[in-house]
């Protein structure tokens, strides 16, 4: 490994520290992906992959994809998710715990099988090549080269991939537009819809939240008259975020009240 | 030219029965009419062929006429082709002269009924397809005509199938020709397979190559056919309940000519059954034992036309016998057939009129006295009995006395005990029909207040007349001189000379006159010198009233044939269900059981789908893994 | 430094990829996984580039980003719908093919 490592070409050093440092801070922060709650950090971690495979590709003389890699996806796809995250808010399904059963430890096993064989095939694959590296390839510039290849033998799937791209874009746009089937109900609806629910305890709207010498916030269920915390009284986007602060300091010590 | 007229034979009464059958309610008017005419009109291009072949010498006279080739399979080919010789033209004549006259009486009988186009439709349908029987020049063309009267008989008899009694009893005919047929096509097969040929022609050259127990079970397979269709033990037992039908179809169908196919067919066959003396033995036997067999039941019955059809049933057991006989007796057996042809046919028709004019009452016991009401009835139905009990000189005299001659003629015990048979037979019948003939039309009345008896129109009673002096005169015609024996000569080649006279001609008749005498006799003690009851007395002996019962013919085959098909069809049936069934069954099961099994992976969920496509992709990897390897 | 680690790294990331796939449940994380596993083809693509000494691999990896972007608006715009109608983002409940 060390010897055949030695004859690969000219940015051998350099590109061998820069890979150990960064390929398993990218295979960290892909595990964190998967491990952290908040679809926000994944989306942060992603980008941090993202950004690192742009430099692995500069490194590999493919300096065009990496700067088209930063531009599209950490630039353009990455800030897509953003909006859609905050779009769509939090909610349980950011939660962790498994709901079906059995499903995680069989994707763990497939998982350590699958890499297991990747790693073990391209081990069998590469093992004793050299790489022939592009500095024929990139004699006239990289952009150039890859250029005259676009522009001649993948002319035609060139044409097709942008014919695909105007029709996803037309499609997003179908999609996301909001089509309302039902008119959209009016004040008086809903006022109507409270009082015919069944329960009168809905007729007046939701509890606010908690209101306290300590504490006056979004964050803090507001107490029942048994000195209980009113669930309702909070908002679901906060509690699937944990966000929600403990009200059992601020309930009154039933004890002084009975006396 | 002559060569192209038989076929008209058969084509004109087919033509007259389409004409009816797709005419539809437009034919009802001028139909029978239209029918008859058709009938008559065979009857007349059967008498046309007669005279040109009288005017042949006897050995040029059978015509044939090629149709068309039917089958051409490999070395099995048949031509669908007609054959007119002598023994063809009698039937012929038979056939479609007997037909014509019940075609006119029917005008007349059937006046009343609605559906009177259609009853004279399968009446021409019946002629055309009892032409083709007789006319076909092979085995298998007989056998369409076979299968066509078969038919026709079946629409006949249940022609009132409104009744359920009657569509029982046309489906009874139907089942037990169909055990007939299965008879006849195995013939047909083995004849195939041993001869390599079904015509006519064909066997009988090729019969010697043959060996005998190959004759043997085409002929027994020949007779079980002419058992089924000419209503001999053991298949008999339809023809009684066949009465269902109206009067003429009995008269025609029944007694006259479809139930003598049978007999046509063995004469027919006469190359077969020389060759096979077992087979041959066994058709006199079937015979004998018919002949007593439907005499007994005969005696025991009050139904006029029940009785009528149990003596039918007898005297067709002459004719087998007489055709089992051998060269010496098919003439006789066809002279018998064709006289009583006659004589039975005139005293259905008797039957029919009398019918006509007691409100279709058909209990003898309800009758008596009735031939002052209806003279020419009675003349015409008592000279029809005289016949048939063969006093001289009329038909049935000529015909059964040589048939028992012959039997007698035969030799040794089987001589003595066919003969003896034959003797018996006759002195039953002059009982059975004396009865008959006493019952109805002799002592007091019996009948109720509601009968007003009356002499039926001329268009009944002149074809009664016709087929009277038909069977006055037709059996001395018959004999004079060989007359019918020689004619047929060429077909079933009669021994040139007589075998040793056991009993001289003389003697069998005068043995046979004493015997019909006593018959006579008996029967004018027992119902024309005592009362007799208009109730059937119920304290009679156990024979009697097995004899009442078809002598348990139809319990008989209920509890061998009946019950245990019924039983091996349950058998089956469960057999079906569970094994059958229950593979397929097994089958779905499977298929719904791997299904529940299946199913508990579908979860619905997006993501176990995904882990399968993993798994797939882990599967895809491994193999490259193992392929590289 | 031999190219081949750079294999490695793709190989582990596509991995982390679809296992990301099989066991998140917000749709916006299973998405980001995909993309994740889009970009380890094209890390490798480019490596092969390199080792065989031609720009062909670069060229797939280039029209592989068209792709992804095309397949990340409309599934971004499939997510909206669903939460618009659902109000939610889980991959679990849209789990109607069962029921």
């Amino acid at each position: 490994m060390i010897s055949s490592a030695i004859e690969v070409g000219q940015t051998q050093t350099p590109e061998a520290i820069l890979f150990w440092v960064l390929g398993p801070l990218s295979v960290l922060a892909a595990l964190g992906m998967l491990l952290v709650k908040k679809a926000i950090h994944s989306a942060l971690l992603l980008a941090w992959v993202m950004i690192t495979l742009a430099i692995f590709y500069i490194a590999q003389d493919a300096a065009f994809l990496g700067i088209v890699q930063i531009v599209v996806y950490t630039g353009a796809v990455m800030m897509l998710f953003l909006f859609i995250l905050m779009l769509v808010g939090v909610d349980s399904s950011d939660s962790l715990t498994e709901t079906i059963r059995g499903l995680r430890p069989i994707a763990i096993t497939a998982a350590l099988g699958f890499g297991g064989l990747m790693v073990s095939l391209l081990g069998r694959a590469t093992l004793g090549r050299t790489s022939v590296g592009l500095s024929q390839a990139n004699v006239d510039g990289n952009v150039q080269g890859l250029a005259v290849l676009l522009f001649s033998k993948y002319v035609w799937p060139f044409e097709v991939v942008s014919a695909l791209l105007i029709t996803a874009a037309l499609g997003a746009m179908v999609l996301a537009h909001n089509h309302r089937i039902i008119a959209r109900p009016t004040q008086r609806d809903l006022s109507r819809a409270r009082f015919r629910s069944g329960s009168l305890a809905d007729a007046a709207g939701l509890p606010g939240p908690g209101v306290y010498a300590l504490h006056n916030a979004v964050d803090v269920p507001a107490l029942l008259p048994d000195g209980t915390a009113a669930a309702a009284s909070i908002s679901a986007t906060l509690k699937a975020r944990g966000d929600v602060i403990d009200s059992r300091p601020f309930q009154l010590e039933r004890k002084s009240e009975e006396e | 030219m002559i060569s192209n007229l038989p076929i008209y034979l058969i084509a004109l009464p087919l033509f007259g029965s389409a004409v009816l059958l797709l005419g539809g309610r437009k034919t009802d008017r001028w139909g029978h009419i239209f029918a008859t005419l058709m009938s008559a009109a065979s009857f007349g291009v059967g008498a046309y062929l007669l005279t040109i072949m009288l005017s042949k010498s006897n050995s040029e006279r059978a015509i044939t006429q090629k149709l068309f080739e039917w089958i051409s399979v490999g070395t099995f080919k048949v031509n669908a082709g007609l054959l007119l010789d002598q023994l063809s033209i009698c039937f012929v004549l038979l056939i479609t002269g007997v037909g014509t006259l019940i075609h006119i009486y029917s005008i007349a009988y059937m006046s009343h009924d609605h559906d009177r186009r259609r009853f004279f439709a399968y009446l021409n349908f019946f002629i055309a397809a009892m032409l083709l029987l007789v006319l076909g020049d092979s085995y298998l063309n007989l056998y369409v005509g076979w299968e066509g009267v078969g038919l026709a008989s079946y629409l006949l008899i249940g022609f009132w199938n409104q009744k359920p009694t009657y569509a029982t009893a046309a489906k009874k005919a139907f089942i037990a020709n169909r055990v007939g047929d299965m008879g006849l096509s195995l013939a047909i097969m083995i004849a195939f397979a041993t001869l390599g040929t079904v015509s006519f022609a064909g066997v009988k050259e090729h019969v010697g190559q043959a060996s005998t127990g190959a004759l043997t079970a085409i002929g027994i397979m020949l007779l079980v056919a002419a058992t089924g269709k000419s209503a001999q033990f053991p298949l008999q037992a339809w023809l009684g309940d066949a009465m269902a039908g109206p009067t003429p179809v009995s008269a025609l169908i029944h007694a006259a000519t479809m139930v003598t196919a049978g007999v046509y067919l063995i004469t027919r066959s006469n190359f077969i059954f020389d060759a096979a003396p077992t087979a041959q033995l066994a058709v006199a036997i079937i015979g004998a034992i018919t002949l007593l067999f439907g005499a007994v039941i005969g005696m025991a019955k009050d139904d006029i036309k029940k009785a009528l059809a149990a003596s039918t049933m007898s005297q067709i057991g002459y004719m087998i016998l007489g055709a089992g006989l051998g060269p010496a007796g098919y003439a006789f057996a066809i002279m018998h057939l064709l006289t009583h042809g006659f004589f039975k046919a005139g005293m259905f028709l008797g039957a029919g009129s009398v019918m006509h004019g007691m409100n279709d009452e058909v209990n003898m016991r309800r009758y008596g006295g009735l031939r002052k009401f209806m003279p020419i009835t009675f003349a015409t139905f008592g000279l029809g009995y005289l016949a048939i009990i063969g006093v001289p000189p009329f038909a049935g005299f000529y015909s059964k006395d040589k048939i028992i001659e012959v039997a007698f003629n035969t030799g040794g015990i089987k001589g003595i005990t066919l003969g003896s048979a034959a003797l018996l037979g006759a002195a039953i019948t002059a009982f059975y029909m004396t009865r008959v003939v006493i019952l109805t039309f002799a002592g007091a009345k019996r009948w109720d207040e509601k009968a007003h008896p009356h002499e039926s129109p001329f268009l009944m009673w002149g074809p009664m007349v016709l087929l009277a002096l038909g069977s006055v005169s037709s059996g001395f015609l018959f004999t004079h001189g060989d007359a019918l024996r020689n004619w047929l000569a060429p077909v079933v080649e009669p021994v040139a000379v007589h075998e040793a006279e056991v009993l001289s001609p003389a003697i069998v008749s005068i043995l046979a006159l004493v015997l019909v005498a006593i018959g006579v006799g008996l029967a004018i003690v027992k119902y024309l010198l005592s009362d007799v009851p208009e109730v059937a007395p119920k304290d009679v002996t156990v024979f009697t009233r097995i004899a009442r019962r078809d002598l348990l013919q139809d319990q008989f085959n209920e509890a061998v044939f009946m019950r245990p098909g019924q039983a091996l069809t349950r058998g089956l049936l469960t057999a079906d269900r569970s094994v059958i069934d229950g593979a397929v069954r097994a089958i779905a099961r499977m298929a719904v059981g791997s299904g529940n099994i299946l199913r508990t992976t579908q979860t619905g969920f997006v993501r176990s789908y995904a882990m399968w496509i993993v798994l797939g992709a882990i599967g895809l990897v491994a193999a490259i893994w193992m392929v590289t390897l | 430094m031999n190219a081949a680690n750079y294999l490695y790294v793709s190989a582990l990331l596509f991995t982390i990829g679809a296992i990301g796939v099989v066991v998140r449940r917000n749709a916006i994380v299973v998405f980001m996984c995909v993309e994740l596993m889009l970009n380890a083809a094209n890390l490798s693509f480019v490596t092969f580039a390199r080792i065989n000494g031609n720009l062909e691999g670069q060229v797939v990896a280039f029209f592989t980003m068209v792709v992804a972007a095309c397949e990340v608006v409309v599934g971004l715009a499939i997510i909206v719908t669903i939460y618009r109608s659902r109000r939610s983002a889980s991959v679990d409940d849209a789990s109607l093919l069962k029921r």
